[in-house]
């Protein structure tokens, strides 16, 4: 396989406060190849949102990448001098934002925002430039583009403005985009149709994504596959279809399980007790294990390491652990 | 938009009736101007002929609509205590107030906004702390006690500048007596304005910077920088516009109070403005001058106002309904 478009090395995340250190994200790698849709999914507060920051280097201060590194193709990028990291912002990873509706500055029009961003990276002349912004509003599915450019962001409904925001962030073309809850604050009816714009324009120009949700359809119907997420930790990262369907480690199996679905017939979804543990009180041994309705002695001693599993599925969890080694010894 | 601006115009009138209305109820309680004008051996025959030669005898209503007929035509009578039309006296130190109050204004707008931003974007730092600490000062020291510490300092111990009058003018057209375009003129200017706008400039720079960390934390400034924007791009193209609506409504009341209040500055540095005019004629019952000056601040306000909402819209494109609502 050639390298990938961005890969996450024991990425740490911190953040110092009076009270001690908290540790947002402990340790999470995972690579997302070229063309590929990675879904990211988690409880609120499990780190998905802060993981996308990141990457594009727009961590909240005083939150700070602490260890590990990121790497887009091959580069490293987490530790590049912020006017270097700038340019990689927009130019090579393109981020789009939860709420479209706050997303847009309300006092310029779309046109001025489109023409700005395209010519902060692309060498164009302001008439080009221009050219290019009605043709991508063309592409997202903006409705007779040349004219509704010079609207400002308030003629539009939400769904047309997170399209407008798609534009944006694809305004100079990045191999990696990082969605981060797109359809969260859309109306259902339009969730789908953003998905569909985000997905077959991102195809069309061989863009990756990283796509951050906690709505399970979306993720099934777009990603190629998916990593979950708790409490600041990887659980598991593996092929869509295999994660969702066969679901082993038993956060994603509670996960999965508390989606209700339209083939069976449940009185009650089954649901996790307990709540994700707060960053500061994150208990030894596995950060699930209080919850875990498989857990034994040695979940609440050690912290499992992600395990490289068959079909390219990775789990961070000791019940595999045997069977892991039993299986190396197959292949 | 013309609409709202003849409502506008409608709405102003009715304030400067208002106004009218009250100054001018207001001074026929201040005292007897007869006795201030004449000596004490006027008999007071005589000064009952003084009372009606001046209309002082006639009810209230009538007296009122005399005065708001008159007004109309710019016509505001004598000063009783110059014996000059009010107007003219007016106008001949309006120049004086105004360009005391445009610089100082000037002044507080630029550095006011300068330091806001400053303070905003360099959270943290020294010389943030500091810009923030004597910012303090300005706030809660008395314009007065600031004019006299200016005067100490730079007028009586390094004596860099005058510590009183508009030194040397010259005039510009018939009337407007400038002191912008001598040396000593814009001299004397100096710590008159500073006193002036202190206060003025560490509000709108207090603003600026609460207004603008508001707004770095929006999403679309997140968005802008995720974009690839420019800090430079980000920060002034950006952030400080969406600042300016809030900021521009304060500045434009700072400004009328720059002119209504620069009394005090202007006792402290014998500024000849209308506002010392004012102070004299206070002492002395000159009602006349009392109610043209007060009618002056508040057309001034009225005025500001409008231009203040005028400005809403140039910056802010979510007020133009009209248009929005001809194009859905």
């Amino acid at each position: 396989m050639s390298t990938p478009i961005l890969s996450v090395r024991d990425l740490v995340v911190e953040f110092p406060t009076r009270r001690g250190t908290l540790r947002a994200l402990d340790k999470v790698s995972f690579d997302i190849a070229e063309g590929e849709v990675l879904g990211m999914v988690g409880e609120s507060g499990a780190g998905k949102s802060l993981t996308g920051a990141a990457i594009i280097g727009l961590l909240e201060p005083p939150g700070r990448v602490a260890g590990g590194e990121i790497l887009l193709r091959g580069e490293r990028i987490d530790n590049l001098p912020p006017e270097k990291m700038r340019r990689i912002r927009g130019r090579r990873i393109g981020m789009v934002f939860q709420d479209p509706l706050t997303s847009l500055n309300p006092l310029y029009t779309v046109a001025e925002q489109l023409i700005e961003t395209i010519r902060t990276h692309i060498d164009l002349s302001e008439k080009d430039a221009r050219k290019r912004a009605v043709a991508l509003l063309d592409r997202v599915g903006i409705p007779a583009a040349a004219r509704r450019i010079d609207d400002y962001p308030h003629h539009f409904s939400g769904g047309m403005r997170q399209r407008v925001v798609i534009a944006l962030a694809l305004a100079a073309e990045p191999e990696l985009v990082i969605a981060d809850e797109p359809t969260t604050a859309l109306d259902v009816s339009v969730q789908a149709q953003i998905i569909d714009v985000l997905k077959e324009i991102c195809a069309e120009r061989g863009a990756s994504v990283m796509l951050i949700t906690h709505d399970m359809g979306v993720i099934a119907e777009t990603a190629d596959r998916v990593a979950v997420l708790y409490a600041g930790r990887l659980a598991e990262i593996g092929p869509v279809r295999d994660v969702i369907q066969r679901a082993e480690h038993p956060y994603t199996v509670g996960l999965m399980g508390s989606i209700p679905t339209l083939t069976q017939t449940a009185d009650r979804l089954t649901q996790i007790p307990g709540s994700m543990p707060r960053l500061n009180a994150i208990p030894q041994g596995c950060a699930f294990n209080p919850r875990c309705t498989r857990v034994f002695d040695r979940c609440k001693v050690d912290r499992p390491e992600l395990i490289a599993r068959a079909g390219g599925r990775q789990m961070a969890c000791w019940l595999y652990d045997a069977a892991v080694q039993g299986e190396a010894e197959n292949v | 938009m013309i609409a709202f601006i003849l409502r506008r115009l409608v709405q102003s009138v009715i304030v400067m009736l208002a106004v009218a209305l009250v100054s001018f109820a207001l001074f026929r309680f201040v005292g007897d101007p007869i006795a201030s004008m004449v000596g004490q051996e006027v008999t007071l025959a005589e000064r009952a002929e003084i009372r009606e030669a001046l209309g002082l005898n006639d009810p209230f209503i009538v007296q009122f609509w005399n005065f708001i007929a008159r007004a109309a035509t710019g016509d505001f009578g004598i000063s009783y205590r110059l014996q000059q039309p009010v107007m003219e006296l007016i106008l001949s130190r309006l120049p004086a107030t105004l360009e005391l109050a445009l610089v100082s204004g000037i002044l507080a707008f630029a550095f006011g906004v300068g330091f806001g931003v400053y303070t905003a974007l360099r959270r943290g730092s020294w010389v943030s702390g500091t810009i923030m600490t004597v910012s303090l000062i300005g706030v809660s020291l008395p314009t007065f006690l600031i004019g006299v510490l200016l005067i100490w300092v730079f007028a009586v111990e390094l004596q860099w500048l005058p510590s009183f009058g508009r030194g040397e003018t010259v005039y510009i057209g018939n009337w407007w007596r400038t002191g912008l375009l001598t040396e000593s003129g814009r001299a004397s200017l100096i710590l008159p304005a500073i006193t002036l706008g202190l206060y003025q400039m560490t509000l709108i720079m207090r603003l600026v910077r609460a207004e603008m960390l508001e707004v770095l934390r929006t999403d679309y400034i997140k968005f802008a920088r995720a974009r690839g924007l420019s800090n430079r791009a980000v920060h002034f193209g950006h952030a400080l516009k969406n600042t300016l609506v809030p900021v521009i409504t304060i500045t434009g009341l700072q400004m009328g109070s720059i002119i209504a209040f620069s009394i005090i500055t202007e006792t402290v540095f014998q500024w000849p403005g209308v506002g010392a005019l004012f102070i004299r004629s206070v002492q002395f019952v000159d009602v006349p001058v009392m109610a043209a000056y007060l009618m002056l601040i508040a057309l001034v306000f009225v005025v500001i106002n409008l231009i203040v909402d005028l400005l809403y819209y140039a910056v802010d494109p979510r007020l133009r309904v009209d248009r929005a609502n001809a194009k859905s």
